[in-house]
């Protein structure tokens, strides 16, 4: 899309914004709506807008395909983490009471801050990778035939 | 919210629908499909359920139809017409629609209080939410401490299907086409 000036320039404002709004779903989750999940969809769409735009190789310049992959693992890594240390502190599974044993309702905040992490990674990762997987993929058809 | 602007919606989304159905060219039905997802954001917002908007706008309207688009680079650009006639078709169609319609007649109305789901473990996270959690927003308490095993289980379906995607249409996409590009200079003699 190279000739496309106004697509880019309308690209390069939105895609900070994006990527802005996504942290304050993620992080503003606990009073308004939003989470993990919404969060990583939305940083997810600022990428792919990214690779659309600026093609493919641009995209994996930008974020390294490896580089999400370790991504993806570590928000399901995280996600348990999280449960398996609330077991290991005398809890159980999930139990983020145990995560602070002074302080329960702290456990809380910092268990869902954790775990919501682990979505917002796994999530943003996941969408991220599959765009890579079906936009590297050669087309038979040409651009010109749209 | 003015029931006027439920019709509205409503009537966008049906007659996307119809275009879906009566559409042969696919770049066509993919794009209806996105202005599909965002109508029914929309609609999420009337019945005051942001997150669930959030979601499908990102996901529906945006991702889906780029992956779509993707799929669509792989095929032909037009459906192939039916070669069987519309009567079975229709039949199953009427008789599924006529089905589901009958079973909402036992569903209690809309934003009703009595209604079963709002009797049983919900005002309990509504009133132990306070000195348990202290968060506002009771979706994120609920989600993630509440049912955390269940959104764990909902993470771990979304990383299962990253890697199949990954397993069955490669690891990505820049070092395949690097190849594909080396093949081609092999090919053609350097200048």
């Amino acid at each position: 899309m190279r000739h496309h000036l106004i697509l880019r320039i309308i690209t390069k404002l939105l895609i900070g914004p994006i990527l802005l709004f996504a942290l304050y779903v993620q992080f503003h989750g606990e009073i308004s709506p939003g989470g993990g999940f919404q969060a990583g969809v939305i940083a997810a769409a600022a990428i792919i807008l990214y690779g659309l735009v600026f093609g493919l190789e641009a995209a994996e310049r930008a974020v390294p395909a490896s580089f999400v992959h370790g991504i993806m693992v570590s928000g399901v890594l995280i996600y348990v983490g999280t449960g398996v240390y609330s077991i290991a502190v005398g809890g159980q599974f999930l139990d983020y009471d145990q995560l602070d044993p002074h302080y329960p309702v702290h456990g809380q905040h910092l268990g869902i801050i954790l775990v919501e992490i682990g979505v917002l990674f796994t999530v943003a990762a996941t969408m991220i990778l599959i765009f890579y997987a079906f936009a590297g993929r050669p087309t038979p058809i040409g651009e010109e035939e749209w | 919210m003015s029931p006027w602007l439920d019709f509205v919606l409503f009537s966008i989304l049906a007659a996307t629908a119809v275009g879906v159905v009566m559409l042969r060219h696919l770049f066509a039905v993919v794009m209806l499909g996105g202005v599909f997802s965002l109508v029914t954001a929309g609609l999420f917002v009337v019945l005051d359920a942001p997150d669930v908007a959030f979601t499908e706008a990102a996901v529906g309207a945006g991702i889906t139809t780029v992956l779509l688009l993707g799929a669509l680079t792989l095929t032909t650009r037009r459906e192939k017409p039916a070669t069987s006639g519309i009567a079975i078709p229709l039949t199953v169609c009427v008789i599924t629609g006529l089905a589901l319609i009958y079973g909402t007649l036992d569903l209690p109305h809309f934003g009703t209080p009595d209604a079963p789901i709002h009797l049983h473990l919900a005002p309990e996270f509504l009133v132990v939410r306070e000195p348990e959690i202290d968060i506002p927003n009771i979706v994120t308490a609920v989600l993630a401490s509440y049912r955390g095993f269940d959104t764990m289980g909902e993470v771990v379906v979304v990383f299962t299907a990253g890697i199949g995607v990954i397993l069955l249409i490669g690891q990505h996409g820049v070092g395949r086409r690097s190849r594909k590009e080396e093949a081609e200079d092999e090919e053609s003699p350097s200048p």
